[in-house]
């Protein structure tokens, strides 16, 4: 289940490694991680990076990452510090990316960010002293949702190899749809793809499946993939994201998951979402069998501590 | 008796020559290169006939040799073109194009939200479709196709 490495280079392999993109890790690294995880899930407070400052540094207002984040270092002892908010800092005066984690790399071992702007993360990365983890860049990459989805995924059916996954709702600025369907890639899987066509997804995760010569199929109808599915990742449509409210007000009660729809769904099949979940899964499926997404979350707490530990070099 | 008329153009002394830029794009190569303020003498032939291309445009520009970012965005906007440099009327090179695999500096992300379009951070593309032009930008990742391609 997962890829166990010698004593020697366990250490080796994430020191002091950004992970800004899914694809900035290779598969044997994602299981690394995912085994680390598995062994604070049994035992979360392990007290490895009490030598350590993690600076946590939200552009943009998170509640659910930021706090999983904070938790998991905290329980690795670590110490804190950041803002949740970027109003009240220099970056109001109007201090550049650049001056602002040059200075905090001054401060901290690693660096934890979330930014509004595609490819701050990246760019954050190439002038820090510091691994930077990209907690969120505008639309493009969320990794760490994507690792604890794997987790998750891992979790609910045993293996992440050749399995159907269901993409739905928002295709086309989830970024944590985008990260995922590029790490499970790597695992031979077969995607459905279920969204309003203006919010399909966009070509160049696409290429990804197709560079890995992996199939995918499209559809506008959610209950077309209940038979086949053996995830069902739902996601958010927001109306901001139409250019016609018109548009949104036809759709946006088509892709809402109801107990009833569960009928003809596979008997392993979970349900994850990366939430907050709005309307579009019923709150009477919370106590289903199938619903996974509460402890989906709990999870990223478990994850992002294997990763500062992984980074910090101490497992 | 045949009249023949021709248009008579000067070889150049020294300078280069920008050949099969394909057929009505050769004013788009003249402004990326920004040759519309150039000094030195510029000639211009457009929809000229072509054995290879059908039809083509040509730019002879004298006393004028271009840098390695020039020619990259010669191979973006014109990727049929041939360099030709000459010193003293004679030919010293003659290449063909070659879209790189990677460029800097010389592209706009075409993505407003880019980090590279709210702060002074040098633009890094992967060209992952030369056939189509397909640039991916290093740090949103984000794919600005052909025609949404705008030069700096």
């Amino acid at each position: 289940m997962f890829v166990s490495l010698s004593p020697d280079n366990k250490a080796e392999i994430m020191k002091d490694k950004s992970l800004i993109s899914i694809t900035d890790f290779n598969k044997e690294q994602y299981l690394r991680i995912l085994e680390i995880a598995a062994g604070f899930e049994k035992n979360p407070n392990q007290k490895l990076l009490n030598d350590h400052v993690v600076a946590s540094l939200f552009f943009e207002p998170s509640t659910r990452t930021r706090l999983s984040f904070e938790t998991a270092a905290n329980r690795l002892g670590a110490r804190v510090i950041g803002f949740s908010d970027s109003g009240s800092t220099s970056v109001k005066k109007g201090e550049s990316l650049k001056d602002t984690i040059i200075m905090v790399s001054g401060y901290a071992d690693i660096i934890v960010m979330r930014h509004p702007r595609e490819g701050a993360a990246r760019w954050a990365s190439e002038v820090s002293s510091v691994p930077v983890l990209n907690a969120g860049d505008g639309a493009n990459q969320h990794p760490t949702q994507c690792l604890l989805d794997m987790y998750s995924i891992m979790q609910t059916q045993g293996t992440l190899d050749n399995l159907q996954i269901a993409f739905v709702g928002d295709l086309k600025y989830g970024r944590t749809v985008h990260s995922l369907v590029q790490a499970m890639c790597n695992f031979n899987a077969t995607f459905h793809l279920v969204s309003p066509e203006e919010l399909k997804l966009p070509s160049s995760v696409k290429m990804h499946i197709k560079n890995a010569k992996l199939e995918y199929h499209q559809y506008t109808e959610l209950n077309d993939i209940m038979p086949v599915a053996d995830i069902i990742y739902m996601t958010r449509i927001q109306k901001e994201r139409f250019s016609d409210p018109m548009e949104y007000e036809k759709v946006k009660n088509s892709y809402v998951l109801n107990k009833s729809m569960l009928d003809g769904s596979k008997p392993n099949m979970k349900i994850l979402h990366p939430l907050p979940r709005v309307n579009e899964i019923s709150e009477d499926i919370d106590n289903m069998p199938q619903a996974f997404y509460f402890k989906q979350a709990e999870n990223g707490v478990y994850v992002r501590q294997a990763l500062l530990a992984a980074i910090a070099g101490v497992k | 008796m045949e009249n023949k008329k021709h248009l008579n153009v000067n070889a150049i002394e020294n300078g280069t020559v920008i050949d099969h830029i394909p057929a009505n794009n050769v004013f788009k190569v003249l402004h990326i290169l920004g040759l519309e303020k150039n000094k030195d003498q510029v000639l211009v032939g457009d929809n000229l006939e072509s054995r290879k291309y059908g039809r083509k445009g040509l730019i002879k520009v004298s006393n004028t040799f271009f840098d390695k970012n020039e020619i990259n965005k010669i191979a973006l906007a014109a990727p049929t073109a041939t360099i030709i440099e000459i010193k003293n009327f004679e030919v010293v090179s003659k290449k063909q194009v070659q879209v790189p695999d990677t460029i800097h500096q010389i592209v706009k992300c075409f993505n407003p939200n880019c980090i590279t379009n709210n702060e002074e951070i040098p633009t890094r593309f992967t060209i992952v479709d030369k056939e189509a032009m397909k640039l991916q930008c290093h740090y949103c990742e984000k794919i600005t196709v052909k025609n949404n391609i705008i030069f700096f």
